[in-house]
């Protein structure tokens, strides 16, 4: 246990913690609403992305895996749980049909498609969430690590990965809401989703899922597989010659990571209210790797501190200055890959351990380690 | 009271059909046969019109025409025939005979010349007979081609009549097929005659060709059944071989598309290994430098329009070679080797420039204009070129031999090449390997630029013009071969032809969809590409 929570894990978490308590409690508990609603969403909006850096983070920091098509993982658990919102809808729609969602009666279907089949149960839903961005990850990393295609050109494929699934959901015919995508949501387990409780509720989920994430990632790199992991990414070649089936620690830890992102998207999902195939664009793939960028490749915690330092200044910048917004991106962009290679918590880290009165020296470079 | 005379004179003609035709006018006489209309029964007045258009008389098509539309009028002053015409809202009277205005005229001062539809049926052939002898080759081709979409089996005659004396090679070939087709309407034509019609149209090869020839094939005859049956299927036949003609050439073009957008990235990408995901918006910049460049031409020299391509192609290298040798000295070069962060640092240029353009001049797309010489299109046999993507078809090939001369032929492809190879055994041997590097890079970006000038003619000029070529200029290099030129043309040109293959039967984004999956599983196969490079520099 010592060992899954080191030091800046145990300040992440802690601070996790005081956050899940305050937020709700602060939103709950005075009648005047001392944290207004949607900064609850917000932050449980923040919190989902914080765990699909994890995810990412995952990959790329432990593996060097530059997977450019993370936000697919995540859309596919975004629209597994969508559809299940959607059949809960029932007949509250605004057709009134008690099968069909809205948009298959606005498109003339006469029968639910068989892949809709299950989703009006909770449980299968769920399933799905963690089997279909799995089973894309198994099947797509099958082909690509036993074939060996690494580095930049797996970078490329999987973005066309994602831009391909992109433009299927763009399609009506796929039914998947094309272009609108899932939306107008009511409940989820009968819990209004436009109520506080239900928007306190899944925002804890959310810290709780975040930091359920973190520890399994953070059991995994411990582990001895995780060892071979980082051994895969800093020599891939000497790994495979050692005698270790690289494709198959690879495709272990690609499949996890899909499904940490495909559960980030299901909470996402009910608590943004929509989920349109804009989440497959590679540009929001790409967005996700400079959250890790800027947190701090490797790290984990970093990540997820990265996610929410750029979500949060995206909510603030575009309120203030929208046209600034993308500058300051691009910008950031340019100058972590440059002067921070080792991120936002790299820089606090050197500069505490520079600090004469930094004691334990001896532990934060362990935890470097 | 015009009404009161007909009348009369109907009677009269019914009770002394002697005496009328007596009055008859000659064959021949225009005026007489113009003058005769007013007093005459429709049937009368369809007789009459046929013998107008056999005076072959030049005022007989206007004359005609007024009739059909309800403008030849007789003046209630002194009963002369008349065409009315609308002069600045006014009614206008002209003679008939000699064109003389009388002036406007008041609104009840005239009555017109009643037609009914059966009229009009016969005004519109004898029309058309007429213009088939008109003196303008264009007008007698029209008429043809008019003849032949409203077959007529009475027009049979004076159809073969005008193709005898007819010389002009393209009206007598639209004559030949009229008279085939109102022989194939005519249920009295013989069975030779019939045959040789089908062989007629179905020289044409075309839609409408299967059009008249299919019903034939249930006709009772089973000896024209059976031909026009042949016929159906050869026309099918040529037909699918142009459609596949057709498919291949928008598959070049595509490809062509694809190809500009791609040879830049071949040499930044291809040749140094630097993921350059601004490679999008340096077309996107090369669209702009030709707007830019139209617009000062359209306010200042509207004169040079047709020459603002060949204008813009030099400065849109210009501009985005020296953004990209911004790009490389600025951003780039501090992370060679590491190509992932590459990829992550240029993502971030490309947003910027995006949004720098947006902020300069809007989100909105920009106008383009297309040169006289770009635009329209031509046909072979029976598919159509368009001039614009014959063009950049043209531009594509050239820009890549030139590329290609450039790299093998010159001493700077030299110094990039060493480079590239060995770093530091270049820079030993005296090359300045740091520049070497800003000129290839801007190299690139160049010609990212121009292709921005070719694709702002067929695409949209927008700030997220580069972002849609992005994802596909990776797919070609990447398909192709990194580092092989020759891998990127055939990869672009496979891609392309690909797609359009597989647009018929799937639509065109399930089609790129499906060209998408193959390429991620061609990858797998051959993870470096079409043409590999062989040799150390893979595992480098």
């Amino acid at each position: 246990m010592t060992a899954l929570i080191d030091r800046r894990m145990g300040i992440f978490l802690a601070g996790l913690f005081v956050l899940t308590v305050a937020i709700p409690l602060g939103n709950l508990a005075f009648t005047d609403r001392f944290v207004p609603s949607y900064v609850v969403s917000l932050f449980g909006k923040y919190l989902c992305y914080a765990l699909l850096a994890v995810a990412l983070d995952l990959v790329w920091g432990y593996c060097g895996i530059l997977s450019l098509g993370h936000g697919a993982f995540f859309a596919l658990g975004g629209y597994a749980m969508g559809m299940h919102l959607m059949r809960e809808i029932g007949d509250r729609g605004v057709y009134g049909n008690p099968l069909l969602p809205d948009f298959m009666v606005f498109l003339n279907y006469d029968a639910l498609p068989w892949y809709w089949l299950g989703f009006d149960m909770f449980w299968f839903a769920c399933i799905m969430v963690l089997l279909a961005p799995g089973a894309l990850a198994f099947v797509f990393g099958w082909f690509a690590f036993r074939s060996r295609v690494t580095g930049v050109y797996l970078s490329i494929i999987t973005q066309a990965m994602t831009y391909a699934l992109m433009l299927a959901f763009f399609r009506n015919e796929m039914g998947f809401g094309g272009n609108n995508g899932l939306t107008d949501f009511k409940d989820v387990l009968g819990f209004n989703l436009q109520s506080d409780a239900t928007r306190a509720g899944l925002f804890v989920l959310s810290a709780i899922a975040l930091a359920a994430g973190l520890l399994i990632a953070k059991a995994i790199t411990n582990s001895k597989l995780g060892k071979v992991l980082i051994a895969v990414r800093d020599a891939e070649s000497r790994t495979r010659f050692i005698g270790y089936r690289v494709e198959h620690y690879k495709l272990f830890v690609f499949v996890v990571s899909a499904m940490m992102a495909g559960v980030a998207g299901a909470l996402y999902t009910p608590q943004v209210g929509i989920i349109n195939p804009g989440e497959f664009s590679p540009a929001n793939s790409i967005g996700i790797v400079i959250w890790v960028a800027l947190g701090g490749r490797g790290t984990l915690v970093g990540a997820a501190m990265g996610a929410i330092i750029v979500g949060a200044a995206q909510t603030l910048l575009t309120g203030w200055f929208p046209e600034i917004w993308i500058f300051v991106l691009g910008a950031l962009f340019i100058f972590v890959t440059i002067f921070m290679p080792q991120g936002v918590l790299g820089v606090i880290e050197n500069t505490l351990r520079r600090r004469p009165a930094a004691r334990d020296l001896t532990t934060a470079r362990e935890a470097k380690a | 009271m015009t009404r009161l005379r007909r009348w009369l004179a109907v009677t009269l003609l019914l009770l002394f059909p002697i005496s009328a035709a007596a009055q008859t006018p000659v064959d021949g006489d225009f005026a007489a046969l113009v003058g005769a209309l007013p007093d005459a029964s429709f049937a009368e007045v369809e007789a009459l019109v046929g013998r107008i258009a056999a005076t072959n008389d030049d005022r007989a098509i206007d004359v005609l025409e007024a009739l059909a539309e309800g403008d030849l009028h007789t003046l209630d002053s002194n009963a002369a025939v008349v065409i009315v015409r609308d002069v600045g809202g006014d009614d206008h009277a002209f003679d008939a005979l000699t064109g003389e205005s009388y002036g406007e005229i008041p609104r009840r001062g005239s009555s017109a010349i009643r037609v009914n539809n059966s009229l009009r049926r016969a005004v519109a052939a004898a029309v058309g007979t007429l213009t088939l002898r008109h003196p303008d080759p264009a007008r007698r081709l029209e008429a043809a081609q008019a003849a032949f979409d409203a077959p007529d089996p009475a027009q049979a005659d004076a159809l073969a009549a005008a193709l005898d004396a007819e010389q002009d090679a393209a009206v007598r070939q639209a004559l030949s097929e009229a008279v085939a087709r109102a022989v194939l309407q005519d249920d009295a034509a013989t069975v030779p005659d019939r045959r040789a019609a089908i062989d007629v149209i179905a020289a044409r090869r075309d839609g409408v060709a299967l059009g008249v020839l299919t019903p034939l094939v249930q006709s009772p005859d089973t000896e024209i059944a059976e031909a026009a049956g042949a016929a159906v299927e050869r026309i099918e036949r040529a037909r699918q071989m142009w459609n596949m003609a057709q498919n291949v050439w928008f598959g070049l073009s595509l490809g062509s598309v694809l190809l500009l957008a791609a040879i830049g990235l071949a040499i930044t990408f291809g040749v140094m290994g630097v993921i350059n995901m601004a490679h999008g918006e340096l077309v996107m910049l090369g669209a702009y430098t030709t707007f830019f460049v139209q617009n000062i031409i359209r306010t200042s020299f509207p004169g040079l329009f047709d020459w603002s391509l060949l204008i813009a192609a030099p400065l849109a290298f210009l501009v985005a070679g020296a953004v990209g040798v911004a790009i490389e000295r600025g951003c780039v070069r501090f992370l060679y080797g590491r190509p992932l962060e590459t990829l992550l640092a240029t993502w971030g240029v490309s947003l910027i420039l995006q949004q720098t353009v947006r902020s300069i001049f809007g989100p909105n797309n920009r106008e383009v204009g297309n040169p006289s010489w770009m635009s329209g299109a031509f046909e072979i046999g029976q598919m159509t070129i368009t001039y614009n993507r014959l063009w950049i078809l043209v531009f594509a090939l050239a820009v890549f031999a030139v590329l290609l001369i450039v790299m093998r032929r010159t001493p700077i492809g030299l110094q990039m090449r060493a480079v590239t190879q060995n770093r530091a055994m270049a820079a030993n041997m005296g090359i300045r390997t740091g520049w070497v590097d800003a000129m290839t890079f801007g190299l690139g970006a160049g010609i990212a630029g121009l292709a921005g000038v070719a694709l702002s003619q067929i695409d949209n000029v927008s700030p997220n013009l580069g972002q849609s070529y992005i994802v596909d200029s990776f797919m070609v290099v990447v398909f192709g071969g990194a580092g092989n030129l020759w891998g990127t043309l055939a990869g672009a040109f496979s891609i392309g032809i690909a797609n359009k293959f597989l647009e018929p039967y799937a639509g065109a984004v399930l089609a790129k969809i499906v060209v998408l999956v193959a390429i991620i599983l061609f990858i797998q196969k051959r993870p470096r590409g079409l043409f590999a490079v062989k040799g150390r520099a893979v595992d480098a």
